[in-house]
This record gives structure tokens, C-alpha cells and sequence, in this order.
């Protein structure tokens, strides 16, 4: 069988063979610190049993669609009150409810998504708009307590 | 056929090359406003489009123009316009994709584009906008490479081809008609909101964009041993010259209208225009310009030797085709912003960036222009022998 | 049968559309048993309304008060921005002959003609913002707000095209910097997006009234549901001539001025 201009084609596979393994062999053989986020903020060293709004293993793999859900009803549709499957209430907000257990965005958040490669500034992009607690200047401390109980 | 791009004369090549040099440029100053954003350009809470949206504007006029060829060849069966319908239909093709850059270009946050598909919004003419040149684009594309395919195969084109020619000419109309509602819709802004902004928006878009596909077609004969005939170039003239007289009929309604009923409102963007407002005179120049280039014009087109006399066709297509273009794609949309709904002037002038951009994405209108004409063009030198 | 290299392209270009195109299984958490409900402490109306008694407004102006545009400043991380065409507001003063440009102001006594009106949202219920905008990124709430969805909007200012009152901004630049004072509680924007009073609707939503008419020592800005004959509002409305900004272009706004 011949191949009509086969010089080119079998350099242009192995160009695109190259360039869709890159990210393969980029990291090939380096060795990656596991992500170790830290769960260890006061809020939460003070609980006593220790949960989330959903079990562990859906937080991890669905907290972003859960997040998207949340903004969806609360902007959209006025919802603001989440009961979760296990029935417990929680507001539904980043600022009120997520960073009042976990504070730690540097330690938490950026360190997984550090390790999935979401480092970039704006790769997730909900922190250039929503505060992050370490933000938070002292003076403006007094009228940043919000008193948060579960309803 | 697209082979035919890659090989050409040392002009087609620097051509291409200053083209691209262009497009660069404008690229790097994309790259500066995708890292800054909007800030960098002259765009403000009152003038909030500028010449983005301008330029949008006027070459959705030069895309919908291409009927001007299609509807008297197919339907007419107009057999003088044959060889030109092509080079028409690709004009087409540039002008819509130069649309949609200049609306990515003109994006706070161009990466949430789809949305406009993912939330379709029927009550939003934008939404409609988003639709019809994506249909048009489409259509152009599809219809001109059949259509130059079996020419150059020396076939006739395939029969479902003929369904969408029939398409095309409606849905031409539609885009630029769906451009006009765009913006004459709205309340509180009276210098839009006139029931004939469809229609003029047609007008000008019949004569500016035939002036443009007759100074092209000159280009090509020129420059190649294609001959777009002398009769067409005639009969596309014919049609400037009504379409053009109705645009400056169209242009001087609106000034009656206005000045006649003396309400303020709907004076007061056309003082600014063309004497200024309170010592503040941008757009002023622009304005006259527009109106001695569309006088010039018109004089020139019913020029009794302008048939005979190539200079005397050359002149006249340039005013159109830039008196057209101050009037849309200048003065008209920059204009509604001003004054603003305070009853404030508050003036706008571009930015270096901004003008870079706006240069970037004619520039790569040009390009691909000029890489499908060539392939239009070599094949037809083909066929010719 | 022979292929042609054209025809194989073809085919697997269409191929390749349709495997994109091929929906991708989404098991979002909503599935689930979990419910979403309103805050049983939130404020609600059919149709909330604002009335702003310019007279005591004006009584408080004698000592420039501005706490209704601090308070809603610091409430919702409004920056300021240097630049005055590309400046940020949701609340603001304008004069009498920028807010009712068509009013043809000449002979009005000079304590209108030179006093401050405040504009923000009217919060129309025929809102030509809500009308054009192509991604229903700003939409109509079921107690009349006009609300903003920065998540969705795509920055294209249609939408300011298309507002008779000036009443909304895009961020033209990154807001973050120009923020004296960053309020934690309450996002801030991402460059790109349009914004405006919203009529403070996540206070409302958890039981508060919006900033501005909180701040108000005066009590010259009035609050409450225009479909309700008893309210604040209808109540001010019922007592005083009142008028609107631009009524003749049928938008219909909820904010009203008391003269």
C-alpha cells in the first residue's frame, strides 16, 4: 500500500501523538505531594460529631455541583434554606455557611485544588468575588459576625 | 480547492503578509484587553457601545448586501451576474465572521458566550441576532463552495443546494432587519426608536455594500485574468445608485421628523451630531464628512459618463461605500448614547488599543477575504483556460 | 466500495460532532433528597415599591447627608472607581433636571432646581433591561425585583442600552481595588459584568429591610408592597402627589418621589 504524501502525514501523527500525551508525560516521574487538606479549624475542632452538609466522600466529588445548585435556587428562585437529605438546615452561602466551618480557604480549598491543577488566579473563579475569610480586614470585623444557628 | 490559497503571485503574498502583520497587532492588543478588560477602552456607563458595535453594525449591512447579487442571478436568472454571485456570497462569509468578532470583541466576559444558546432568550432581539448570522454564515458557506466546486468540476451544483439559495435571499434581509431592531426598540433612546430603521439599514447596506463588491471586482481584474464583466459592474451600479438615493431620502425623513415636531428628544443627538452640544463637537467633522462624501456621491453616481469612465466608477463607490460607513458605522450607533438619559453629553473617543482591535478584525475580514477570493478567482481562471 | 479521502474526512468530522454533542450524564446532589426552601423569616410583598419624601431628604441634605448611599455602598462592596465614565453605582444623587430630563425644568423654585434627587433601580415592571437581555442574566423576580444574575451575564450591555434611567454599570476593570473597605459578608463582582440595586433582596430574603431605607435617620426613604392598600408605601402615596421618572415610556417604576 502506498501513502500519498506519507512523509507528512506520519510527521504530523507524531506531532499530534506528542501533543496529546503531553500532559502525561510532563509529569511523568515527578514526584507530587499528596494535597493534605486541613480540616482543622476552631469551628470544627469544637464539634463534637464531625459532618458536613453531605457525607465526606459526596463533598469531595460534588461540592461543586452542589455549589452551583445552591447559587441557582438562592439567586434565582429565592431560596435560601438547604435540608439536607439527613435533614439539617443550613443557609445557602459561601460566605455565611461554608467559611463559617471552614475558614481555612489557604490550607482547605487551594490545597486540593492546587493539586488537581486548579492553581490559575481565576481557575475556580468563585474567589474573585466571593470573600474569602483571610480577607477579612480587622476593622471590619464588627459587622462581619453574623450570628449563624442552624433554623 | 482550498490548495489554491497556499500559492500565489509575490502581491498576493505581501498582501497576505501585511494582513497578518495586521491581524497581529490587533491580536496583541486583544491580549491586553482580555488581561485588563474594558477599561482600556473609550466605552463608559453612558456611551456604553462604541465602535465595536459600530463596526458590527455597518458590516452586517455588507453581509446581508450579497443578496444584491444572489436574488437577480437565481431568481432573476440575471445570467450577467454569474460569474460575480461568488465573490458576493464570500464578501458575505468575511463580513459575518468580522460580526461575530467584533461582538466576542466587544464581551465583558467572552468566555460565557454559549450562554446565549444554553439560556435561549426569545424576547431578546441579541438572542435572535446570535441565531440569524450563525444561520447566514452557514448558509454562504455552504451555498458558495457547492457553487464554485461544480464550476470548477464544470458541473451543475448539487439540487439541495438550490433550497438554501432560495433561503439565503429572505434570511438576508432578516439579519440586518433583525441588526435594525436591535437598537430601534428601546425606549428612551428616540434617536433609535424610528420605525424606518430597518429600512434604512437596508438602504445603506444595498448601496455600500455593491460599492465595496465593485471596487473589489475592479481589484480582481486587475490584479487577475479573471474579468468580472463590465455589465455586471453596470447592473450592481444601478442598484447603488437607487439604493443610495433612498438612503439619503431615508437620512433626510429623519432629520424632518425630528426638526419638524420640535421634540427635543428627538432633536438633540442629531445637534450634537452635526453642530455639537455645549462646545462638545466629536462627532461633528464625521458628521459633515459623511454628508459632503454622500453628496459627492450621489453627484457622481448619476454622472452621465460614469458608465464609460473608470475613475469617475471608482470615485463615486469610495464616497458611498465611506459616507455610508461614517453615517452607520460612526455616527449612528455612538450617537444614540448621546446625549445620555440624564439629558448629559458626555462624549466618546476611542482608544489606541481599541482602534487596534477594531484594525485586527478587518484586517482578518481582509484575510479571509482575500484567501477566498483567490480560490474563487483561480478557479475561474481555471475554467476560463 | 471506494472511500475518498474527502468523504472520510467528512465522515469523521460529522462523527466527531455528534460524540460531542452526545449528553453528558450529570447526577447533580438536587436529586437527592434535599429540600430548598425560603427563609420563613424573609420580608415578602407581590410587588415591592420604594417612596422617597424628597422633602425630608433634603431637610437632612443641609448637612450633605449621604448615609443611605454609604450604607448601600458598604452592603453591597460598591467601588469607586476613579475614572468617572467607567464608575459604579447603585445609589446616587442626580438633580432635578438630570433625573427628570423631561420635565423641561425651567421655572420650578430654585430649592428644586438645585436640591439632590436620589436615582437608583426602578425596578420597572416592564423592564426593557429584563426585555433584551439575551441569557435572562438580569430577570424578573415574583415580587418585582429586578434582579442581576452575575454568574450568567456575559458583559454584552445590552442591557444598558436599554435602561431609560442610566441605572446600571459594568465593571469596566477589577472592582476589588477600589474597595475601601471590603464588606465579607456580601460578594463583590468579577470584572466584565453588570450590576445595580437590587433592592437589597438577600436582606429581604432573610427578614431585613434594604440598607438605604435602614440608614435613612430621616425616615425619608419608604418601603413595602405597592399591591398592598395598607402598606407604607401606598399609605405615602395616598397623602402626597407623587411623581416618577419617565412615566411615558410605559416601564412602569417603582420608585416613586413625593414632592
Amino acid at each position: 500500500m502506498k501513502i500519498y504524501d506519507g512523509k507528512y502525514i506520519l510527521i504530523g501523527l507524531l506531532v499530534f501523538g506528542v501533543l496529546a500525551t503531553f500532559p502525561i508525560w510532563l509529569d511523568h516521574g515527578k514526584v507530587i505531594a499528596p494535597a493534605d487538606p486541613s480540616l482543622n479549624t476552631p469551628v470544627i475542632d469544637a464539634m463534637m460529631q464531625k459532618h458536613c452538609i453531605l457525607p465526606k466522600a459526596q463533598m469531595i466529588t460534588e461540592h461543586m455541583k452542589l455549589l452551583n445548585v445552591w447559587r441557582t435556587e438562592v439567586v434565582r428562585d429565592g431560596k435560601r434554606l438547604y435540608v439536607a437529605p439527613d435533614g439539617r438546615k443550613y443557609e445557602m452561602s459561601l460566605e455565611t455557611e461554608c467559611f463559617r466551618c471552614h475558614s481555612n480557604k489557604a490550607q482547605f480549598c487551594d490545597r486540593c485544588h492546587n493539586f488537581a491543577g486548579l492553581d490559575k488566579a481565576t481557575d475556580p473563579y468563585c474567589f474573585s468575588c466571593h470573600v474569602v475569610p483571610s480577607e477579612k480586614k480587622p476593622g471590619a470585623g464588627a459587622v462581619a459576625v453574623v450570628p449563624k444557628e442552624g433554623k | 480547492m482550498l490548495e489554491r490559497a497556499l500559492s500565489g503571485s509575490a502581491t498576493y503574498k505581501k498582501l497576505v503578509g501585511v494582513l497578518m502583520i495586521l491581524m497581529g497587532l490587533g491580536f496583541a492588543a486583544y491580549l491586553t484587553q482580555w488581561e485588563h478588560g474594558l477599561m482600556i477602552t473609550g466605552m463608559g456607563r453612558d456611551v456604553s457601545w462604541g465602535l465595536y458595535i459600530s463596526q458590527f453594525t455597518f458590516l452586517v449591512g455588507v453581509a446581508a448586501s450579497a443578496v444584491m447579487v444572489v436574488l437577480p442571478y437565481y431568481i432573476h436568472d440575471v445570467k450577467v451576474f454569474g460569474r460575480i454571485t461568488v465573490l458576493g456570497e464570500f464578501l458575505a462569509i468575511a463580513s459575518v465572521i468580522m460580526c461575530m468578532l467584533f461582538i466576542m470583541a466587544d464581551l465583558g466576559k467572552p468566555m460565557r458566550v454559549l450562554n446565549v444558546m444554553l439560556y435561549p432568550t426569545p424576547n431578546s432581539i441579541l438572542f435572535w441576532d446570535m441565531t440569524v448570522l450563525t444561520g447566514y454564515l452557514l448558509l454562504n458557506v455552504f451555498i458558495g463552495w457547492n457553487v464554485l466546486e461544480a464550476e470548477r468540476k464544470g458541473t451543475h451544483y448539487p439540487k439541495w443546494v438550490k433550497p438554501l439559495i432560495y433561503i439565503s435571499i429572505p434570511w438576508a434581509v432578516s439579519i440586518h432587519t433583525v441588526t435594525a431592531f436591535l437598537i430601534c426598540g428601546l425606549p428612551g433612546r428616540e434617536f433609535w426608536l424610528t420605525a424606518i430603521m430597518a429600512a434604512r439599514f437596508l438602504a445603506s447596506a444595498f448601496c455600500s455594500g455593491p460599492a465595496l463588491l465593485i471596487l473589489l471586482s475592479l481589484i480582481v481584474k486587475k490584479y487577475t485574468k479573471f474579468d468580472p464583466g463590465k455589465e455586471a459592474i453596470n447592473k450592481l451600479l444601478t442598484v447603488v445608485t437607487y439604493a443610495m438615493l433612498i438612503s439619503v431620502f431615508f437620512v433626510i425623513l429623519e432629520i424632518f421628523t425630528a426638526f419638524y415636531s420640535n421634540i427635543p428628544s428627538h432633536m438633540e443627538t442629531l445637534k450634537y451630531m452635526f453642530v455639537g452640544v455645549d462646545g462638545k463637537t466629536a462627532l461633528v467633522p464625521f458628521m459633515w464628512m459623511f454628508v459632503i462624501l454622500a453628496v459627492a456621491g450621489v453627484a457622481l453616481l448619476l454622472h452621465p459618463n460614469i458608465r464609460k469612465n473608470e475613475k469617475i466608477l471608482i470615485a463615486a463607490c469610495c464616497c458611498v461605500f465611506f459616507s455610508m460607513y461614517l453615517d452607520k458605522g460612526v455616527g449612528l450607533i455612538i450617537g444614540g448614547f448621546i446625549p445620555n438619559m440624564f439629558g448629559q453629553i458626555h462624549q466618546y473617543a476611542p482608544t489606541i488599543p481599541e482602534l487596534m482591535i477594531t484594525i485586527g478584525i478587518w484586517s482578518t475580514g481582509f484575510f479571509i477575504l482575500t484567501i477566498l477570493y483567490k480560490i474563487a478567482v483561480s478557479v475561474k481562471e481555471e475554467v476560463q483556460g | 466500495m471506494e472511500t475518498s479521502r474527502r468523504d472520510f474526512l467528512k465522515i469523521g468530522g460529522l462523527c466527531a460532532l455528534g460524540l460531542s454533542s452526545l449528553e453528558v450524564g450529570d447526577a447533580i446532589a438536587k436529586s437527592r433528597a434535599a429540600k430548598y426552601l425560603t427563609n420563613p423569616d424573609a420580608c415578602t410583598a407581590k410587588r415591592w415599591a420604594m417612596v422617597i419624601d424628597v422633602k425630608k431628604c433634603w431637610q437632612a441634605e443641609k448637612e450633605e447627608c449621604k448615609d443611605c448611599i454609604l450604607a448601600c455602598d458598604w452592603a453591597h462592596n460598591v467601588p469607586d472607581i476613579p475614572v468617572k465614565r467607567q464608575e459604579v453605582k447603585w445609589l446616587w444623587n442626580e438633580k432635578y433636571e438630570n433625573a427628570f430630563p423631561d420635565q423641561d425644568p425651567a421655572l420650578e423654585p430654585e430649592e428644586v432646581k438645585e436640591k439632590p434627587f436620589l436615582v437608583l433601580c426602578n425596578h420597572c415592571t416592564h423592564a426593557p433591561c429584563v426585555r433584551v437581555c439575551p441569557t435572562q442574566a438580569t430577570f424578573k423576580s415574583a415580587d418585582g425585583i429586578t434582579m442581576m444574575d452575575m454568574h450568567r451575564c456575559i458583559g454584552c450591555r445590552y442591557c444598558m442600552a436599554a435602561c431609560p434611567y442610566g441605572a446600571r454599570s459594568f465593571n469596566w476593570r477589577d472592582p476589588r481595588p477600589y474597595i475601601k473597605k471590603i464588606n465579607p459578608a456580601y460578594p463583590t463582582r468579577d470584572r466584565g459584568v453588570v450590576e445595580k440595586c437590587d433592592f437589597c433582596v438577600e436582606r429581604l430574603q432573610n427578614g431585613k429591610i434594604p440598607a438605604c431605607v435602614e440608614a435613612c435617620k430621616q425616615k425619608a426613604l419608604i418601603f413595602g408592597d405597592l399591591d398592598d392598600p395598607k402598606s407604607d408605601v401606598r399609605k405615602a402615596l395616598d397623602s402626597r402627589y407623587s411623581i416618577r421618572r419617565k412615566p411615558e415610556l410605559g416601564t412602569m417604576p417603582a420608585v416613586y418621589y413625593l414632592i
